[in-house]
């Protein structure tokens, strides 16, 4: 149990995703503009990346990694060779992840129209999202987890995803209201913004070693 | 026997497969029932969101049209080709509407309307006027810092030579906005064919607009009483002219004695002529505002070119049709 939440708050703050590991920036940027669309778009990437965590967890352990766990190599090999389909990791996480992306996509143009379009372009854009891809290759590449830590790191990452949004726009909507030197009004100004909550991001490095 | 790659071949078509059928299945349960004709209608607009419908943009127009509530004539842009195809779209009866064009009804560059005050803030009409009343000695005139050029989503206005806007009538759609955006209200919309305008709308009396303006309307009645189709009337110490009576016949710009009234028809006005047809029979001697017709009773009647105004009224006063326009 403590293990699992040593991995939620080191999926969410010490590694955080956007601003420590610089993961999804393409979304932190541009729907990080309203409070209620950062939240959409976080919710949107939570469920997506919990649910591509959940495949990719299965593909990864029954399909891709050589050894006794590997169906096919018990249906299609001889006894004793064995299968390693690691290499298709990429194409088949892209794959998985696109699907479950179109799947939100109508699920969201059907029951909430107005975050559909609020989300518009980087709806879509959550397909190459390297930070739903980055959940499910760190859970499975790098640290091997089962499937219980594999969900909660997914939802760790996805909460930590959507702090950071919410945190970003929040700070953009104050500086709509600001006077921003025109040189930097716009993105210049977000980027610098980013630039600062990365670097306090950094105070929670070495909380959790791991 | 199967070798690896054929597996790993296997394997990710199983894969796509899988997501794909995933992917018909959920495209028929979160099906959204969009009304083709939506689409139809939002590729027929223009997609300016100019909002001279008075809806928000042209997405929420066209919904508007397919949920009944909004004509298919409300987009000034478009024009009358677009209401067709609107009405075509939703299978209706086209209303048409009458294009129409800006008016900037002010005159008042540096040589006709003295500036009393000197403004060195933000550059904009609204707070100019805001700040000090504005800074043309007329309390009415217009400002020319242009906040109708900025708005102008069609670029068909822009800040002529005497620092007064100018209309390009060709890109000029009528959708409004930049009526919207004088703070003075000098710009009105007029209908593309009415000609004939008052450019001033100084509601002072004649002794005062008199002396900021050299081409201030004064109410000096002057118009009314030459405009043969009572089509002007001075309201408010200021001559108004009713486009559903004018004529543009350009009597009223001859008479004003300060050349407040623009005769935008001047160059394509046409003149009557009498064609041999002519039976004599005089109708037209009494129609004719003018007394530019003459002739004996029983003879063919003359017109004479330098009076007749081109208004027109002797045509359907004729009862054999005789009378023809043609250019000068």
């Amino acid at each position: 149990m403590k293990e699992l939440i040593l991995i939620l708050i080191s999926a969410a703050l010490v590694n955080n995703f956007v601003l420590v590991r610089f993961l999804g920036l393409c979304p932190f940027f541009g729907v990080s503009k309203k409070i209620e669309t950062a939240i959409g778009m976080g919710m949107a990437v939570i469920f997506v990346m919990v649910l591509a965590s959940i495949v990719t967890w299965g593909i990864w352990n029954f399909v891709l990694v050589p050894g006794p766990s590997n169906i096919l190599q018990q249906l299609f090999l001889p006894e004793g060779q064995s299968l390693d389909l690691t290499y298709l990791k990429t194409v088949a996480y892209i794959l998985v992840i696109a699907s479950l992306v179109q799947l939100t996509e109508m699920f969201l143009m059907k029951n909430n129209p107005s975050l559909y379009q609020a989300l518009g372009v980087f709806l879509p854009l959550i397909t190459t999202n390297c930070a739903v891809l980055g959940v499910a290759l760190i859970n499975t590449q790098d640290k091997n987890y089962s499937l219980a830590p594999t969900l909660v790191h997914a939802v760790g990452a996805g909460l930590g995803f959507t702090l950071a949004l919410v945190l970003m726009a929040g700070i953009r909507e104050k500086l709509e209201d600001h006077n921003v030197p025109k040189a930097l009004d716009g993105f210049p100004i977000a980027f610098i913004t980013a630039g600062l909550m990365a670097i306090a991001f950094l105070g929670f490095s070495g909380m959790i070693t791991d | 026997m199967i070798g690896e790659v054929g597996l790993a071949i296997g394997f990710m078509s199983v894969l796509g497969g899988v997501m794909g059928l995933g992917l018909a299945v959920a495209s028929k349960k979160f099906a959204v029932e969009h009304d083709p004709r939506l689409i139809e209608l939002m590729e027929a607009l223009p997609g300016a969101n100019c909002g001279a419908c008075g809806f928000p943009g042209c997405q929420g127009y066209a919904q508007g049209v397919l949920d009944g509530v909004a004509e298919t004539n409300l987009c000034a842009p478009g024009g009358a080709d677009l209401v067709g195809e609107l009405a075509k779209i939703m299978g209706v009866e086209a209303s048409t509407l009458e294009p129409e064009l800006a008016i900037v009804r002010c005159q008042g560059k540096d040589a006709n309307c003295v500036s009393d005050a000197r403004y060195v803030g933000v550059q904009s009409c609204r707070a100019c006027q805001i700040l000090a009343g504005g800074t043309k000695a007329c309390n009415f005139g217009c400002l020319g810092f242009g906040d109708c050029v900025d708005v102008c989503p069609f670029g068909a206005i822009y800040i002529g030579p005497d620092k007064l806007p100018l209309v390009v009538d060709e890109k000029c759609t009528g959708c409004g906005k930049c009526v919207e955006a004088c703070p003075r209200a000098i710009i009105c919309l007029q209908p593309e064919s009415q000609k004939t305008h008052v450019l001033c709308i100084n509601t002072d009396k004649g002794a005062k607009s008199n002396k900021v303006c050299k081409t201030a309307c004064i109410a000096c009645r002057k118009c009314v009483k030459a405009c043969p189709f009572d089509a002007i009337k001075v309201v408010n110490n200021v001559a108004i002219i009713n486009a559903e009576n004018c004529r543009n016949c350009g009597l009223c710009t001859a008479a004003c004695p300060k050349s407040s009234i623009l005769d935008g028809a001047a160059d394509s006005r046409q003149q009557a002529y009498i064609q041999e047809t002519c039976t004599g029979c005089g109708e037209c001697v009494s129609t004719c505002h003018c007394d530019a017709i003459t002739g004996e009773e029983g003879k063919r009647h003359k017109i004479n070119p330098v009076k007749c105004t081109g208004c027109e009224a002797c045509l359907d006063s004729c009862p054999v049709t005789a009378i023809a326009m043609r250019d000068r």
